[in-house]
């Protein structure tokens, strides 16, 4: 766990040095802030599904920008080479690296809360609701990270890892965006399933249920697994 | 850790060791050697002979395709967490972070290699005072020339006092200066911990090991001492000769050299600004020097300028192990006084 931990603590370090994690953060909180407020202003009610409804797709777009040098600059630097020959395991430097995301997640997360607080100024919000809401952006992103740190663990390229992070997340996304509605309403329920968006929606009605925690963390956990297979690839190749 | 070693015990066993990349011609091919504490073994061979690779399976990078390597009584594949523990290891070309200052760099170090808090700031201390870096602490990595960057590279390397220290190509890119200071810092270390170090330069096995291993085609082609070898190669030594003065004529000083016992041929290489230059060889066992020096300057008209032994065999018995004529056992191509296996 110390070791998760000092890994993670570097990247996050790493990511306030550079200027991607600011420009990221900033642009996602302006983005996401004014399609919120816009929407605030033309509904004219106090709520915030404005944002959630916006939200989800920017972290889609973001995240992979924020995970795509995560090993692949490693890789590219040579870096990997001396952190993997130190005592630690492969998984450690997977964890370390998903942590330090969902660390910078958290931050961005945060910023976001002036918009409910914001809207619990002019009226009711449901507190519940939001609160679900929440712990659902954050299960969703944590699962982006998830996928961008497997992205960014096949390739020493960080544009080519952003890239296959990204096309992993639309195909989730058009799963359910695009297919489901196509699909007869039995497989479009399946496909819905299948989908990060779904159990997210799942989530922001305010019911917190297992199997959408239990969806996250299968999928998060799978595409940390594979990073850490992919990892350990030179092993056997 | 920090107990010493006794000498003498073996530090790395490598047994068979192969490696092949995609089923192609193997890298690195079947070779074998012990390395005792407290040696410092020079990892000799052109570009693409297989150093790097083997240095990469030695600190459990990359897993052997067959054969093993032990570090400590460790294996480097079932037990490559034991292994790690206890070597330091700077990859060629001296990864580092760019963005973390060396303060910052070193203490991710000792985090990760689990320095224990209490030992750290002494360790800190004697890891930047032997690399030299004590006026660098606070500088950014990526702002670092090269001879620095390659101090931190040997610092994040020593910090947890590992017993064993592979360096691939630790003075590759640094100016004659960085090099004599790196060279000294891998001897004082040598002096209690077991070290390998990869070069292709044959001044710095000379300068800085007690053993070398010549590898060619990722074969070993010889493994003795840096003595031995310049010795095998010819069983000759080299000695240039610079006459000067009034006559300035190479007849002169030739006949008289070559009434000296011991010298084998005398070569004119011609004039040369002040004086004229000749290549004396030396039989094997004989030291000429002296007896140069008191025949020329006994004669009147002729200065000595310069008498210098010539270290180019080593060089050459480099080139002739590594190069081509590869067919058949490259260690029947070993000159004389070249011994298989571990010098005794």
């Amino acid at each position: 766990m110390k070791n998760i931990l000092s890994i993670a603590r570097r990247e996050l370090a790493s990511y306030f040095d550079s200027p991607i994690a600011y420009l990221v953060v900033s642009v996602y909180v302006i983005l996401s802030g004014s399609l919120f407020f816009s929407s605030l202003f033309v509904n004219g009610q106090a709520d915030m599904r404005g944002f959630f409804g916006v939200a989800p797709l920017l972290l889609l777009i973001m995240v992979p920008f924020l995970t795509m040098r995560l090993l692949a600059e490693e890789r590219a630097q040579g870096t990997l080479e001396l952190l993997l020959t130190m005592p630690v395991t492969d998984w450690q430097v997977v964890l370390g690296k998903f942590f330090a995301v969902l660390g910078l997640l958290c931050v961005l997360m945060l910023l976001t809360f002036a918009f409910p607080i914001s809207v619990a100024q002019v009226g009711p919000i449901d507190k519940g609701a939001t609160i679900a809401a929440y712990v659902g952006m954050f299960l969703l992103a944590g699962t982006y990270a998830a996928i961008g740190v497997m992205a960014s663990s096949f390739t020493r390229n960080q544009i080519v890892a952003a890239l296959i992070a990204l096309f992993v997340g639309f195909g989730f996304y058009i799963v359910q965006h695009v297919l489901a509605p196509m699909l007869p309403p039995e497989l479009g329920r399946v496909a819905t399933q299948l989908s990060i968006d779904g159990h997210f929606e799942s989530i922001a009605r305010g019911v917190i249920d297992s199997r959408d925690l239990l969806y996250f963390l299968t999928v998060s956990g799978g595409c940390l697994l594979i990073a850490q297979t992919s990892l350990e690839s030179r092993r056997w190749r | 850790m920090t107990t010493p070693i006794p000498s003498g015990r073996t530090m790395i066993h490598v047994e068979g060791l192969t490696k092949s990349y995609d089923g192609k011609k193997p890298a690195v091919d079947g070779i074998s050697f012990d390395v005792h504490a407290g040696e410092v073994l020079g990892f000799l061979g052109p570009n693409g002979a297989g150093k790097t690779t083997t240095m990469k399976m030695l600190t459990t990078f990359l897993a052997p395709t067959s054969g093993r390597a032990e570090i400590a009584g460790f294996d480097s594949y079932e037990q490559s967490l034991e292994v790690r523990r206890r070597v330091g290891y700077l990859p060629e070309d001296t990864p580092l972070y760019k963005d973390m200052s060396v303060l910052e760099y070193l203490q991710f170090v000792c985090d990760v290699r689990d320095v224990p808090t209490s030992a750290r700031s002494p360790r800190l201390r004697r890891a930047v005072e032997q690399c030299g870096l004590g006026d660098r602490l606070g500088a950014l990595i990526g702002e670092l020339s090269k001879g620095y960057r390659q101090r931190v590279g040997l610092a994040q390397a020593i910090i947890h006092e590992p017993e064993v220290l592979i360096l691939d190509e630790p003075t590759s890119g640094l100016d004659p200066n960085q090099i004599v200071d790196i060279r000294q810092v891998i001897k004082s270390i040598g002096e209690s911990k077991t070290v390998i170090f990869s070069t292709h330069v044959m001044q710095e096995v000379q300068a800085t090991c007690s053993r070398v291993l010549i590898i060619a085609d990722g074969k070993i082609a010889a493994d003795s001492t840096p003595d031995e070898l310049s010795r095998g190669a010819s069983g000759k030594t080299e000695i240039l000769v610079e006459v000067g003065g009034s006559r300035g004529d190479a007849e002169q000083p030739r006949s008289l050299m070559s009434m000296i016992d011991g010298i084998d041929d005398i070569q004119v290489l011609g004039k040369e600004g002040g004086g004229t230059r000749f290549r004396v060889v030396a039989k094997s066992g004989f030291d000429p020097r002296g007896d140069i020096a008191r025949v020329l300057s006994s004669a009147t008209d002729m200065d000595l300028l310069q008498l210098t032994p010539e270290r180019t065999s080593l060089e050459d018995v480099f080139r002739k192990l590594t190069t081509a004529g590869s067919s058949g056992d490259r260690r029947g191509a070993a000159p004389e006084g070249v011994k298989e296996g571990r010098p005794s």
